[in-house]
């Protein structure tokens, strides 16, 4: 609980500021815990099934390596704005950080944009999540992913709205911080997915 | 979908329940009217965030699965007194097992264990609340929700039939057309999310707001299996979330996971299910491993022996939960090294095991016992759980275990340890911290009845079993026939569930008897307790301490009673405590969860996606709140305490 949410210690970082900062930003380390675990079981569903094609194409037939290196250009890109984003926040410069957060704002949406394309030329080659097995658990492990890109933007655009009406708080600083945490790590996951779904099924 | 399928029809026992639902919903909003207590709900409850009041709906949540999970063992019994018995169909009676074995798993022990450690673990660090007040009612509400989806599907479009685990091809809906499997993916799923969520509060609570001076190793060891506990949750629900999430998929979007063809593989979910699954039986005796410690310590008036060992040995099962959960399909053909491996992790587990066991009976040995109901449920604990483990490590033995598996001899094992382990130390913790809730102790007398009917009951209800299965009974089977020779043991099992059903009803009597004619607790410390819980008033103060007790030792208010320092208020000191306010939001988005998970059931997605919505609409409010919670004034923390003390 909040006990001493007006105690600032100013050495800190504004954003862990507050005792109840802290307590968020630990706990959502923790979450992301939680998140590895969950994309981990993700990955192991994908790498069982992978060789289960069905009468469906395989890992080799399907994947197109310009748009998937678009993406990964795209969303690699963003997670560095949103580490400018931030070192902007630590200069105390609002305008810097808007800029920067709106910049990965735009990469992810760009990045969502070529997800969603890629989904579609699939299906449109006959790909479905029904076809096979390996292509359920592709669709759902990197789907998922994009849901958590898509939810990220909501989210980074909800921050923005309130960084402007009330500039920086402890509150508004803890938020962004936040925000870029869950950013980075979907940055990491997508590497996974590069190698092991993307680079791997382009191989074997 | 017809009406006449929406509703199910066609058996005069579900017409009886419907009729009961709709007399007892119709009483509930009666008396709320009648008295006016509309309001009052409300404000006191629906909208709470205080940890303690969360705590008491998750028990009283618990208790009313309890009874929902006792009646459908009760109907399960009463179809298996005799051979050839024509109360249950096979399809009715697959319905039951299924629900009986989820809701006691998922909305009973659980929820129970959870409400215990809202209630307890602030109390034991003491703290005034948990990290994040808010998210733990949501927790709470969305348990709730989970759990009230599950429990209408019997009546509005069928219960699920393929048992707690749900097994695929079985739960595909090519073998499991109706929704029944539907309720059970996607309300699993909601109260799986509450349940995570705690891991992680609890967690942060316990690493972060312990008291000045209460070091790791300071820790009283119910929050000790807390601490270990959370962390299982946080690794293992995810898993559950997948594999949930994956057959939801199957079964509504026609994906390819665990079917038949088209490459799916329907083992994989049997290895999701118990990757959570196994773990999660730790889940819910860890900490009821923790509630006899603290309960044998306080009785035995001694410290805990081997404090050290046992928070190894926590930690040690912890681990080990995570590589032992093949032992549940040996029999599936994974091969004699995958086998071995995880028949010689299993058998690792009884090690830390038995060193808890006899840290117990060390405790015990030369302490001034007090054969209080609590103490009766943990010292009962120790034999009949030492026979569910013993006959755990007999079903380790993965070349027996081909004999065993899936006989009434697992049935027998995992009910030693579940009943003995996680039943007795929710009875247990129910009668000693019982008068933290809510201020008067439990009836001894009624308590000590219960206990002997329902121990009694427990040994003559599962021990046959361990026979029957070794006869050749196999579990989930509805019938027999009566040449084989397994009708006396299923009489007498059936007896044993009456008596354990008595015991229930006398529990209950006593919740009602004592709440009139109970004695009241004016110390605030009716056992001579050890840990900060009982350095609190009872029932306990909205802001539990006054003043932030110093730790300087294990069992630190034993200590502060041996030094007499720190039990005074030094009304000087007081300061204005700072509370979160209450929010009836976590209530709200959790009534659009169960209209979003009752769409995707039915698959009406519209209803699903506006629910959605509003759900989205709850967090994007939740975000731009910015309501920084209130102050308690000296004045009224003085009223408060002058007012408790009085009692004294
Ligand atoms: C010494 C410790 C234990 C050992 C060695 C052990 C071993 C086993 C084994 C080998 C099985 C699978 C048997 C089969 O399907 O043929 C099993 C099943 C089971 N065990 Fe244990 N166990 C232990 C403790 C526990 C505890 C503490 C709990 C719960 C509190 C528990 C709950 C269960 C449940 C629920 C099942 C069966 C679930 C099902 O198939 O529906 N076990 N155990
Ligand atoms: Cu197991």
């Amino acid at each position: 609980m909040a006990e001493v949410a007006h105690h600032y210690d100013e050495k800190m970082p504004l954003e862990y500021r507050t005792e109840e900062s802290r307590l968020n930003i630990l706990g959502f380390w923790i979450f992301l815990g939680a998140e590895v675990a969950l994309f981990a079981t993700l990955f192991a569903t994908y790498l069982v099934l992978f060789q289960r094609t069905g009468h469906g194409p395989t890992a080799m037939e399907l994947f197109k390596v310009k748009e998937v290196m678009i993406e990964t250009l795209l969303l690699l890109t963003s997670s560095f704005t949103c580490g400018l984003a931030i070192h902007e926040m630590r200069r105390n410069r609002l305008k810097g950080l808007l800029t920067w957060l709106i910049i990965t704002l735009l990469l992810g949406a760009g990045f969502i944009t070529f997800e969603i394309r890629e989904f579609i030329d699939y299906v449109h080659e006959g790909a479905t999540i029904q076809t096979s097995a390996f292509l359920s658990s592709f669709f759902v492990l990197v789907g998922t992913h994009g849901a958590h890109v898509s939810l990220g933007i909501g989210w980074m655009i909800l921050i923005i709205i309130q960084l402007l009406q009330r500039g920086f708080t402890p509150r508004t600083a803890r938020k962004v911080f936040i925000v870029s945490l869950y950013w980075h790590f979907l940055d990491v996951v997508w590497i996974f997915i590069f190698t092991l779904v993307y680079l791997t099924g382009m191989v074997i | 979908m017809k009406w006449s399928e929406f509703f199910v029809t066609g058996e005069p026992l579900i017409y009886a329940a419907d009729v009961s639902i709709v007399l007892t919903a119709i009483g509930i909003v009666f008396v709320l009217t009648y008295f006016k207590k509309w309001k009052w709900l409300w404000n006191e409850w629906l909208t709470t965030v205080d940890h303690k009041k969360i705590g008491v709906m998750y028990i009283i949540s618990a208790v009313l699965m309890l009874f929902r999970g006792g009646v459908d063992a009760l109907l399960m019994r009463a179809q298996l007194t005799v051979p050839n018995m024509k109360f249950l169909d096979s399809q009715h009676y697959n319905e039951i097992f299924t629900t009986h074995g989820t809701i006691m798993i998922i909305f009973m022990a659980m929820p129970f264990i959870i409400g215990l450690m809202n209630i307890v673990v602030p109390l034991q660090i003491g703290a005034r609340d948990v990290a994040y007040p808010y998210l733990n009612a949501l927790s709470f509400w969305l348990f709730f929700v989970g759990a009230m989806l599950f429990n209408i599907a019997f009546v509005i479009g069928g219960s699920p039939d393929a048992g707690w685990t749900s097994y695929f091809p079985l739960a595909s809906k090519e073998f499991s057309p109706g929704v029944g499997n539907n309720y059970y993916a996607v309300a699993l799923q909601i109260s799986g999310i509450g349940t995570l969520m705690t891991g992680i509060n609890f967690l942060v609570t316990i690493l972060k707001m312990r008291a000045p001076g209460m070091t790791l190793m300071r820790m009283p060891m119910f929050t000790w299996t807390i601490l270990i506990t959370c962390v299982i949750i946080i690794f293992a629900f995810p898993v559950f979330t997948v594999a949930l999430a994956l057959m939801t998929f199957d079964r509504l979007f026609d994906t390819q996971f665990f079917t038949m063809a088209n490459g799916g593989m329907s083992m994989l979910w049997a290895n999701l299910f118990w990757i959570w699954g196994h773990p999660e039986v730790y889940i819910v005796v860890l900490p009821a491993f923790g509630i006899f410690s603290e309960v044998v310590s306080t009785f035995a008036r001694k410290r805990l022996f081997g404090y050290k060992a046992m928070v190894f040995s926590i930690v040690g099962i912890a681990f080990l939960s995570f590589l032992v959960w093949v032992h549940h399909f040996f029999t599936m053909g994974a091969g004699a090294a995958v086998n071995s491996f995880f028949s010689i992790t299993t058998m690792a587990i009884a090690i830390p095991t038995g060193v808890k066991i006899f840290n117990w009976l060390f405790t015990l040995r030369k302490g001034k016992i007090r054969f209080t109901t609590a103490m009766l449920w943990s010292l009962a604990f120790i034999p009949n759980f030492v026979i569910g483990g013993v006959t755990g490590v007999m079903l380790a033995m993965a070349a027996a275990d081909y004999q065993y598996h899936n006989s009434y001899f697992l049935i027998a094992h995992f009910h030693y340890v579940l009943i003995a382990g996680t039943v007795f130390a929710c009875f247990a913790g129910l009668h000693y911290w019982y008068p933290k809730m809510f201020g008067h102790i439990l009836n001894e007398r009624l308590g000590k009845w219960t206990f002997w009917l329902f121990m009694i009951g427990f040994n003559i209800c599962f021990f046959p079993m361990y026979f029957l299965g070794l006869m050749g009974m196999t579990r989930r089977m509805y019938t027999y026939s009566a040449g084989l020779g397994w009708t006396p043991l299923n009489v007498v099992a059936t007896v044993g569930a009456a008596l354990m059903g008595i015991g229930f009803i006398v529990l209950c009597y006593n919740i009602y008897y004592s709440a009139r004619y109970g004695e009241r607790d004016m110390t605030g410390d009716p056992w001579d307790g050890r840990t900060l819980e009982w350095a609190t008033s009872s029932p306990v103060a909205h802001y539990n301490f006054a003043i932030i007790p110093e730790v300087t030792d294990l069992d630190a208010y034993w200590v502060m009673k041996k030094t007499g320092k720190g039990l005074e208020i030094d009304e000087e000191k007081l300061k204005p405590i700072h509370m979160p306010s209450n929010s009836g939001r976590p209530f709200l988005i959790s009534i659009a969860f169960f209209f979003a998970g009752f769409g995707l059931v039915f698959e009406w997605y519209t209803m699903a996606i506006i629910a959605t919505i509003f759900i989205i609409l709850g967090l994007i409010l939740r975000s731009f709140d910015d309501d920084d919670g209130y102050y308690i004034s000296v004045d009224e923390i003085k009223r408060t305490e002058r007012l408790a003390r009085k009692g004294a």
